[in-house]
């Protein structure tokens, strides 16, 4: 493999957790890419994968019971996926950072908010105490936060939810990042809060240019502000678009029936109550995997040949990838 | 349609104690006057942000929590001054689902003794009758009777919130209090669950309180809708009036918030500044004064009235009184 004229680009990521009754392959062969720039959304239901994806490329696994069995993640000429331990620090935090769903359990209850950012000062430009606080309340007053002076001085429980995920913010982006992985960072807010948050991170992300890869479950969310989407589906990916065509002609039938089964505001005031399409069954455990396709047992337009072997990713043009053989073996 | 359940200025304060003798040094006013009706076999939704008092409304109701003041009448008796015995045969018509179907069941019974206790506290279906009634319930929630001996951990997130609804209809209620019934579900499950309260709601002529979030699920499922900000509603109409033409700056806000799965739409957001107050000292005047976009002279002096729009739509707000 040859490194990437991408920002980011993972090619057959394979990350595994060994339990006692069994091998779950959470990340199972997922190929995807992020551009300078741009606001990539990654979406799929519990289990499908998605955060472990992020904690691969942040090298986060815990390990054992998890661990990185193939593929490359590349970004700038490097592999992370084979980079000692002292690099990857250097990076993660650095050039590749992360948000969390809870600010409250990432970040540290027993340092002030204003520590917390301060030490990505010193640990990646090595600053000193002083100069570090001063860039400390710099970036809280970026990201919105009443009277930075005061809150730099507050601990985590001093502050409200949107608060805490701003200081996340903050934190994230102190030393100007060329990726940030947002992952679920609204799930846990007030849908008012949520939408200060999605304007912050939009706005954030003009500023200094971060490439953003947010992870989410709303597809309400993605809509709002990705330009491209990733769905992933117990492990894989079944469906990659640009979003204005994802959401209008959705390929895959996991998509299809998400889509249709989430009801919209403004619908029924308009089209009256149209009953929801179910997809029946429910996700599938990581270590019974059906043998062939892993959305088959709930697929409306299941084949015999979905049974017998795992589909392909397809190549339709223009970006759109899907793996389904409706469209090709 | 017949009222089934009035709600008359109903508060629930909470006592915050401090020091070692316990002294009451003043009150969250979770629920702060807190009035509506729920009518025979319709769906009132309950919404609003965290802490705004909807899920502390849905237990005082129920009379799990103690409440302050108001009354709450049911059938012409008021269930907030009814001794505990009678409540207790109250509570076979009143059913609670809870949000979390993780730590609802209790992991040590069976499908079948879940089930089946509430029915043996109020001595009904006794002997054959009994296990006709679990598989009969099992079945209208989409399991099956085999699923009766095993145990809670045996069944995934919807499955274990069917039979949160199954336990619910035990005893054949009137009115089921749903606690945010699907937003811990996983989407593709949702719209199962929401299909099935729907379903059942026709099929035995239940009447719903339905407490949620989710704004796009209660314009769903919802024939009225009553916001609620800092303890107190502040909007209530049909689903129509809630969502096609809001009046209340706060619902506005709220919707216009909702992120919604199209890309196509661009609408206007309205972006309110700050958190929701502490409802230990909420703000003089109108509670939503300090975040209001249509601000007034007026406002921060002196509560706004309930006001009645046309038909059923209430406002509390001076843009309207």
């Amino acid at each position: 493999m040859t490194e990437s004229r991408h920002l980011l680009e993972i090619q057959h990521l394979k990350t595994y957790f060994t339990t006692f009754e069994g091998v779950a392959r959470a990340v199972d062969d997922v190929s995807f890419h992020l551009d300078r720039g741009e606001v990539l959304g990654v979406v799929g239901e519990s289990g499908c994968g998605k955060s472990v994806t992020a904690q691969s490329i942040m090298r986060l696994i815990p390990e054992p019971p998890g661990k990185i069995v193939g593929g490359h993640i590349w970004f700038d000429g490097m592999d992370l996926t084979t980079l000692q331990p002292s690099a990857m620090r250097r990076i993660r935090g650095d050039r590749i950072a992360m948000i969390f769903q809870e600010p409250m359990t990432s970040l540290n209850p027993v340092y002030t908010i204003g520590d917390q950012i301060a030490e990505m000062f010193q640990l990646h430009r090595g600053m000193g105490r002083r100069e570090a606080w001063r860039h400390a309340v710099a970036m809280l007053e970026k990201v919105q936060i009443p009277a930075p002076h005061k809150r730099a001085s507050e601990y985590p429980h001093q502050l409200s939810g949107g608060m805490r995920q701003r200081a996340m913010i903050a934190m994230a982006l102190a030393c100007d990042p060329e990726i940030l992985i947002a992952d679920e960072p609204t799930t846990a807010l007030d849908v008012t809060v949520q939408a200060q948050i999605l304007d912050l991170m939009l706005q954030l992300k003009e500023d200094f240019q971060t490439a953003v890869m947010m992870i989410t479950h709303d597809l309400g969310v993605i809509a709002e502000i990705a330009q491209r989407v990733v769905v992933m589906y117990a492990g894989k990916v079944v469906e990659q678009a640009a979003t204005l065509p994802l959401f209008e002609d959705p390929k895959h039938p996991y998509t299809r029936g998400l889509l249709r089964s989430i009801p919209k505001l403004g619908e029924r005031s308009k089209k009256g109550r149209l009953r929801l399409e179910e997809i029946p069954g429910m996700v599938p455990g990581l270590l019974d995997l059906p043998p062939g396709c892993r959305f088959e047992p709930r697929c409306p337009h299941s084949m015999a040949v979905c049974r017998e072997r795992e589909p392909e990713l397809q190549d339709l043009g223009s970006g759109r990838l899907v793996r389904c053989f409706l469209y090709g073996t | 349609m017949k009222t089934l359940l009035q709600v008359d200025e109903l508060k629930v304060h909470f006592p915050i104690k401090k020091g070692l003798l316990g002294r009451t040094v003043g009150y969250v006013y979770a629920v702060d006057g807190v009035s509506f009706t729920l009518r025979e076999g319709e769906t009132l939704g309950l919404v609003g942000e965290s802490g705004c008092g909807k899920t502390t409304t849905g237990l005082g109701v129920l009379r799990l929590i103690p409440t302050t003041s108001g009354r709450i009448l049911y059938n012409g008796e008021d269930i907030a001054r009814v001794k505990a015995q009678r409540m207790r045969e109250l509570r076979r018509e009143m059913q609670i689902i809870f949000q979390d179907p993780y730590s609802s069941l209790n992991p040590r019974m069976t499908v079948n003794q879940i089930l089946g206790d509430p029915m043996d506290t109020f001595g009904l279906y006794p002997g054959r009758q009994r296990s006709e009634r679990i598989a009969f319930l099992l079945e209208k929630v989409g399991l099956s009777p085999e699923h009766g001996r095993r145990y809670p951990h045996e069944f995934s997130g919807g499955q274990r919130q069917r039979i949160g609804i199954a336990r619910a209809l035990a005893l054949d209620p009137k009115i089921v209090i749903g606690d945010e019934p699907v937003s811990a579900l996983d989407v593709s499950i949702q719209a199962q669950i929401i299909n099935l309260l729907l379903d059942l709601q026709r099929e035995f002529g239940l009447s719903y309180l339905l407490i949620a979030h989710d704004l796009a699920v209660v314009e769903y499922i919802c024939d009225r809708v009553a916001v609620m900000y800092l303890g107190k509603i502040v909007e209530m109409g049909t689903y129509e009036q809630i969502y096609n033409h809001p009046k209340h700056p706060y619902t506005e806000a709220l919707l216009s918030a909702v992120p919604i799965p199209d890309p196509k739409v661009t609408r206007r957001r309205i972006l309110l500044q700050g958190d929701v107050p502490s409802p230990i000292h909420p703000p003089a005047g109108c509670h939503f004064h300090p975040r209001c976009p249509k601000r007034m002279d007026i406002c921060d002096k002196e509560r706004p009235p309930l006001t009645s729009l046309t038909g059923d739509h209430q406002v509390r707000c001076f843009l309207h009184a």
